[in-house]
């Protein structure tokens, strides 16, 4: 369920590492909590984030939630297919939902994201 | 929304159906309640298109009996009963003396000296107390709340499947806001139609005993669904159904919540010399809907602006999933609430763009 190759944050989103390049999206958990995802504003492309800062904003039916930078870095890219079609957050959050790519400018900070298998205790601490 | 721990939740009686039906389950109201099962948007349409069963045994009954019980109602609610023929039934409200709202309710009349009030779950112990006290002494008061079940069927196909389970003549002689006595199986089980979502629906009470056995015939129609409270939400918010707790409260008098439709001035009633005095000047604020120019929506709380001054409040928002915009209840300030006035609604953070929309927000053609 969880996919091996990827590094996790406790707020749910998840990094996938190539070269000094990310792209960040959010877990399967995150969008079986959230519901029907209706709208997202994604960041520009071109801007500076900070880890932790909040990088997007993803509206449910009945709530809005901030997904957060997992590293620092510059905004490379965002997925705005999202914006017409939130829905695929849901339907492949992995894969087609993914957010944004990022040029990290800290690589050490990736060594304090989860692996699969420590999400995947996280999650289970959860229940 | 009450927040409860686990341990002290009440489940409803078709608990289990819900966690073998995948739901999510929410706290609500001091009850363990499912929110949605298969997503709300897909439960929202479904209901449009067809039918959705929803639990709403949370919900609370009261009945009263006595030959003063006509009278006592008569002045403890905002409509009158007195012309309430046995099978009908009345959507009022219970005000206090500023004519602010107690709660929102529907009084059915089960006989000549007999009716039955059903009331918000949240609501049930602060109703009860306030029933007791107002009502005169010969009048027998009963909290039915935990013996009764409540299961609600509503969307177009309801009026097919109520008659493929009872035969058309009952059905097809049943009116809006009438309700009979029917027999699902072997159950005595009260039939009402009414509903909450602007669909044509029944609304059916039964001995919770019998919740399970009912639950089970509705849902082996192949048009039925078992729909949760988000779609619930979403369902009545489409319709311009308040919400009490949310929209309407103690706070807000039915004048300022746009619902003096539902008030009999031609009679006497607890809250009428209030409400009597704010129809003088006309009040300040009218509960209006909005809908967003896009598909991000307003939430409760967020400020109602124009022209950078604020005009007014956001009490209740959500996703429509039939307009697939943002949509919602506001109070205005009584100026601005014309159809089509460009509203700005804000949390301080984001600005979304909106129109000011009469009720129903959405009606299903």
């Amino acid at each position: 369920m969880i996919p091996e190759d990827l590094k996790y944050t406790e707020k749910h989103e998840w990094v996938k590492l190539e070269g000094d390049k990310v792209t960040i999206g959010i877990t399967d958990y995150a969008q079986g909590e959230l519901g029907d995802i209706t709208f997202i504003e994604l960041p520009s492309s071109g801007s500076s984030v900070n880890q932790s800062d909040s990088i997007a904003t993803v509206e449910s039916v009945k709530a809005a939630s901030d997904v957060y930078a997992p590293v620092s870095g510059e905004i490379l890219e965002v997925n705005e297919s999202l914006e017409g079609a939130p829905e695929t957050i849901n339907q492949s959050p992995y894969e087609n939902g993914w957010m944004c790519k990022v040029k990290v400018s800290d690589e050490t900070q990736l060594d304090g994201l989860m692996d699969a298998a420590g999400y995947g205790a996280y999650l289970e601490g959860l229940k | 929304m009450l927040v409860n721990t686990p341990e002290q939740l009440k489940n409803t009686p078709l608990h289990e159906k819900h966690i073998a039906l995948g739901a999510k389950m929410v706290p609500f109201s001091g009850w363990n309640m499912p929110v949605q099962y298969t997503g709300i948007i897909d439960e929202h349409l479904h209901t449009r298109e067809k039918a959705g069963l929803f639990d709403i045994c949370h919900m609370g009954e009261f009945m009263l009996k006595g030959p003063a019980v006509e009278k006592d109602l008569n002045k403890l609610l905002s409509r009158r009963v007195d012309d309430l023929t046995p099978g009908k039934c009345r959507y009022s409200f219970m005000l206090n003396e500023g004519g602010g709202i107690i709660d929102d309710l529907i009084v059915y009349r089960t006989s000549g000296e007999e009716f039955m009030l059903v009331v918000n779950a949240g609501t049930i112990s602060k109703d009860r107390e306030w029933v007791k006290k107002n009502i005169s002494s010969g009048t027998k008061f009963l909290d039915e709340s935990d013996r009764t079940a409540k299961l609600d069927l509503q969307g177009p196909s309801s009026g097919d499947i109520m008659a493929g389970l009872l035969g058309d003549k009952t059905v097809n002689g049943l009116k809006r806001f009438n309700f009979t006595h029917i027999k699902v199986n072997d159950t005595t089980t009260m039939l009402s139609r009414t509903g909450y979502t602007g669909e044509l629906g029944y609304e059916l009470f039964m001995p919770v005993s019998a919740a399970e056995e009912v639950w089970d015939t509705l849902m082996g129609f192949e048009d039925v669904r078992p729909i949760g409270l988000g779609a619930r939400d979403t369902l009545r918010l489409e319709a311009g159904y308040s919400l009490y707790g949310s929209d309407i409260d103690e706070e807000h008098t039915p004048l300022e919540a746009n619902l003096e439709r539902f008030v009999s001035f031609d009679k006497d009633f607890t809250g009428k010399d209030a409400l009597l005095e704010q129809k003088e000047e006309g009040p300040g604020r009218l509960l209006t809907g909005f809908i967003c120019e896009g598909r991000r929506s307003a939430r409760s709380h967020f400020k109602v602006l124009r022209e950078g001054k604020e005009i007014g409040e956001v009490t209740s928002g959500a996703f429509s999933p039939c307009l697939k915009k943002g949509i919602g209840l506001c109070y205005l300030n009584k100026e601005f609430s014309v159809e089509g006035k460009e509203i700005i609604l804000t949390d301080g953070k984001v600005e979304i763009e909106a129109k000011v929309k009469s009720l129903p927000i959405y009606e299903h053609s």
